[in-house]
């Protein structure tokens, strides 16, 4: 039987262009208006898996009134099974550069600071390297803006964009209270743009190449391309760039190695497609018309029939068991009972039904969590649980 | 005035002032919303999450502390999926405390007990995580007890550390299930900045940060036929201990306390407010020769501004934070030391006892008093000064323990000697009072005169600002203190140690010039301190301090050097305020200690 071949593969995010300078200086003599709208009408979404609309974000920042205001290259990628942010700052870091500038030029920002997660230090010294130079530029086309690396520490929780803003204040690293959102009040107080890596990235294809360009590629709701992380059981793991609204069936059939029991869409806070549900899945983000739409920054973690399913979500469990900040109860408490609930129910200390309680407290932890954290633990869990049960158990 | 919003609860239409709060809005309309980590004294947190809502048009529920209303927004605050999670996350919380109640000495007073009971958790379906922690007791601090086991991580303590007292001796530490509240280096409370103020038992919801209990001590010693024991009360229990005791806040049950105490077995029931009277004369003393010294004899090794040296919280504070400072402390010792020295000396002469079977007993608002009884100078009568500090709470439970009908005891006075006092002396437990006691009687020692305020109260140094401020023009002085005609005394107020970072702060940056500060740790002064009641809020404050004043207003005399007790005892005994007996067990000096 032929497959069918249907993924759609990109290449704009690597592609080497070396005209960041034209781009920057070209538009940033644009209306700030335009260019918000043009950014509103491309549709991108942000692509470090919460999806919110970029152009909004944008858009509301340069609204809100104040004496200074930031923008911040959220490069703390720490969802397991996710490396795309990485390759973009080794090997395109100007496209991101020069994205903060447009968009500090948009909002009125004149300060812009890249997150970079601890153990990412080693990119530090190039990083730099193109900061000065893209500091010279602005300099040279009288430009205000200077970006400043800040390090962080290895708390998988500063990813989260108010505990991000915590850290680099001198806090520990604890999600705030929502709101106010970082728009209105983010770092120091001020407005702030808080944007993957990637989504930058994403923002100079946009302004260099228009709107459309991006529009039209990917499905409704889900629009442009997106980088995948593609890991676990697969011959050929990386990077790839593809549009957005794929199936999964068609993903696992070029990336699969024959034997994909499961995929886990989104890392630890992603979910878990089993095989029966390839075909109906798609990925992309929320919204789309039919079958289940599964949003994500794009770790894709494949798992054969060789893996324990049990093992997957232990793995994931003593992840966030430790990850949590361990302010709020359900998170803290929650991941802790889950550990333990499932590692119980194998050992046969409590019955399988034990499972349902757990999924019921898994409910209160998405109902009731203080951050995407503690509310996105129940993605992996339940539809791990939910689809291998008998893993599980037995 | 701030813009009316119109919010739905439960079905019902409020109007409500932009900016409120869900919880809040829910409060005024009467209902309840159950709160952990919230505490009226203290920032928002919204990370215990017991006080979800469901805000209609959201999937998750929203944490009422932490969610401005929005104007037209619907709110539902008692329904299954809201009264489902919530019991789950008392569930959650119960897994991870130490929920042996029964041996807790807070038992009958714990938030999430009382959250428990509510929500009749009848049987606890999650796995208890206890024997899994390796949960720690700090029992090294004389003052305060840490017990891991019983915290709920709902950092109440850890912010109060910081934004009532700017201390932060307590922090958060590691993360996710290791998660803990901390010191510097995991040391034990007694080894770091901690100025064992209380302030943190005193919002603590559970019985993870709890007073150092000398009950069971004093019971023996009362037990003990060979004993005689001296108990002294401190101003502000008396109108906190009411409290405890089945009276509303603001109650002044000062008979009741003193009857109490006789029932109770203590032999000489006396007041410190006798010793707040002989601080007086002693600081007013040592103030007006320390500006002697400076503006006549032009001394520059003379420390001013002088600050007060009552509360032992702000003592340790200050050894820690500014040691550069100790020289313009007050060489007094607060009152319940001097009251501890003169028990085993001038007293035991006077009833012709043997100091060394005198045991003498405090009744503090304090836990920091512990500490301070504990200090290695505090021996001056040749014996431990004060041997048992107990705060409001723990006479509370003796009076329980006692089957005492508190409510019914007819009213007692104070024994003597030691026993009579002052309004000036009552008002020390008060944020100001020390301030004016001691301008009452140095603007008379001065002037001839009575301070130029009616009735004796001087409203500028009253009320619950942070820091306060009052200056006190001399005009006419008696012909000794002819120096001082036309100064312009000034003097400020602090309470709470974040305000005593900023009276200090502005002292070192040459932003005030001040002659006579005074410093109470905890916020509204000893009435507020963290051996008083729980729960604590700014109104049951300012209720205890009305009572105060009131209390003050009632006294016959109200100036410390109209005591009659206080005139007698430099005719006996001391002969003069700064004299040598009084350098010898009325005065103390201070220790420079680290900075973490």
């Amino acid at each position: 039987m032929a497959v069918q071949y249907n993924l759609k593969r990109a290449d704009f995010i690597f592609r080497n262009e070396n005209d960041w300078e034209k781009i920057l200086s070209r538009t940033l003599q644009r209306d700030k208006q335009e260019l918000i709208n043009e950014l509103i009408s491309s549709e991108l979404k942000g692509r470090g898996g919460a999806g919110f609309p970029t152009g909004l974000k944008w858009k509301l920042t340069s609204e809100a009134k104040a004496d200074q205001k930031y923008v911040i290259c959220n490069a703390d990628e720490g969802e397991p099974g996710t490396f795309k942010d990485r390759e973009i700052l080794t090997k395109v870091p100007f496209k991101v550069l020069t994205a903060m500038g447009i968009c500090a030029h948009i909002t009125g920002a004149t300060k812009g600071y890249i997150y970079l997660r601890g153990e990412y230090k080693f990119l530090r010294p190039d990083l730099e390297k193109a900061i000065k130079e893209f500091e010279y530029y602005c300099n040279e086309i009288d430009f205000d803006f200077s970006i400043e690396i800040f390090l962080g520490s290895g708390a998988y929780i500063c990813g989260e964009e108010t505990a991000l803003m915590e850290s680099m204040e001198g806090y520990r690293g604890e999600p705030r209270n929502k709101p106010p959102f970082p728009t209105n009040e983010g770092f120091m107080g001020k407005p702030t743009v808080i944007n993957n890596v990637e989504t930058l990235a994403h923002a100079f294809t946009i302004f260099k190449h228009g709107a459309k360009k991006f529009y039209d590629l990917g499905v409704q709701f889900s629009r442009g391309t997106k980088l995948f992380s593609v890991s676990g059981d697969t011959p050929k793991p990386g990077i790839y760039e593809l549009e957005l609204g794929m199936s999964l069936q068609d993903f696992v059939d070029e990336f699969g190695d024959g034997d994909t029991k499961a995929v886990q869409v989104g890392g630890a806070s992603g979910f878990l497609v089993p095989r029966k549900r390839f075909g109906e899945t798609s990925i992309g983000y929320k919204g789309k018309l039919t079958g289940i739409s599964l949003p994500t920054g794009g770790s894709m973690m494949l798992f054969n029939s060789t893996r324990s399913m049990f093992n997957v979500l232990d793995n994931y469990l003593e992840f966030f068991r430790e990850e949590s900040c361990g302010q709020c109860t359900p998170c803290r408490v929650g991941c802790q009972q889950l550990l333990i609930g499932i590692k119980a129910v194998k050992q046969g200390q409590k019955p399988a039904s034990y499972l349902d309680k757990l999924l019921k407290l898994t409910e209160t932890m998405q109902l009731t969590a203080k951050c995407g954290l503690g509310q996105s633990v129940a993605n992996s869990f339940s539809s791990i649980v939910e689809n291998f049960r008998e893993e599980m158990i037995y | 005035m701030s813009k009316k919003i119109s919010i739905t609860i439960n079905g019902v239409v409020y109007e409500v002032d932009e900016g409120k709060t869900i919880l809040e809005a829910a409060k005024e309309a009467g209902i309840i919303i159950p709160t952990l980590c919230y505490h009226k004294d203290l920032c928002v947190a919204g990370n215990c999450r017991v006080c979800v809502v469901e805000v209609v048009g959201q999937t998750r529920l929203a944490a009422s502390c932490a969610t401005p209303c929005h104007d037209n927004m619907e709110v539902l605050t008692n329904t299954l999926k809201v009264r489902n999670s919530r019991k789950q996350i008392i569930e959650l919380l119960l897994s991870e405390h130490n929920a042996d109640c029964t041996k807790c000495y807070k038992n009958g007073n714990c938030e999430l007990q009382e959250l428990a009971a509510e929500y009749k958790i009848m049987s606890q379906d999650l796995i208890d995580l206890v024997p899994h922690k390796f949960y720690s007791v700090d029992m090294y601090s004389p003052s305060i007890i840490k017990d891991d086991s019983r915290c709920i991580r709902c950092q109440r303590c850890v912010r109060t550390c910081a934004e009532l007292q700017g201390v932060n001796a307590l922090s958060v530490a590691y993360k996710g299930d290791k998660m803990k509240i901390s010191t510097f280096f995991e040391k034990s409370m007694n080894e770091v900045v901690c100025t064992n103020c209380g302030q943190c038992v005193n919002h603590c919801p559970t019985g993870a940060l709890i007073e150092k209990n000398y009950i069971e001590e004093v019971w023996e010693a009362i037990a003990d036929p060979d004993k005689h024991l001296v108990v002294q009360t401190a101003p502000a229990v008396r109108v906190g201990l009411g409290e405890e005791l089945g009276f509303d806040a603001g109650e002044r049950v000062t008979g009741k306390m003193v009857a109490a105490l006789k029932c109770l077995g203590f032999d000489s029931v006396l007041d410190t407010d006798f010793t707040a009277d002989l601080t007086i004369m002693e600081e007013g003393t040592e103030l007006l020769s320390r500006l002697k010294k400076a503006l006549v004899e032009n001394n520059k090794e003379v420390k001013l501004p002088m600050f007060t040296s009552c509360s032992p919280g702000w003592i340790k504070y200050i050894e820690h934070m500014y040691p550069d400072y100790l020289d313009n402390l007050s060489t007094c010792k607060s009152p319940q030391q001097m009251f501890g020295a003169l028990a085993k000396t001038y007293y035991a002469k006077a009833r012709k006892l043997d100091p060394e079977k005198i045991v003498s007993v405090s009744i503090m608002p304090c836990t920091a008093k512990k500490f301070e009884a504990d200090r290695p100078e505090m021996h001056d009568s040749g014996f431990r000064d004060v041997d048992y500090v107990l705060t409001t709470r723990e006479l509370a439970i003796m009076i329980k323990q006692a089957g005492i009908d508190f409510m019914r005891l007819p009213d007692k006075k104070f024994d003597r000697l030691m026993g009579e006092s002052s309004g000036a002396a009552v008002i020390f437990g008060a944020t100001g009072g020390v301030m004016e006691a001691a301008l009452r009687t140095a603007y008379e020692i001065v002037t001839g005169r009575e301070v130029p305020f009616e009735n004796l109260n001087i409203a500028p140094v009253r009320g619950l600002e942070g820091v306060r401020e009052a200056s006190i023009k001399i005009e006419n002085p008696l012909e000794a203190w002819a120096f001082l005609d036309g100064v312009e005394l000034k003097c400020a107020v602090a309470h709470g140690l974040v305000n005593a970072k900023k009276v200090v702060e502005a002292v070192r940056n040459n932003q005030a010039s001040y002659h006579f500060i005074e410093v109470m740790a905890c916020p509204g002064g000893c009435l507020g301190g963290g051996g008083q009641p729980i729960p604590t809020s700014p109104e049951i404050r300012e209720k205890r301090t009305m009572a105060i004043y009131a209390e003050d207003a009632g006294m016959p005399v109200r100036k410390s050097h109209e005591n009659p007790e206080i005139i007698k005892i430099y005719e006996d005994y001391l002969k003069e305020p700064l004299g040598h007996k009084s350098h010898q067990l009325l005065h103390t000096k201070y220790t420079e200690r680290n900075r973490y």
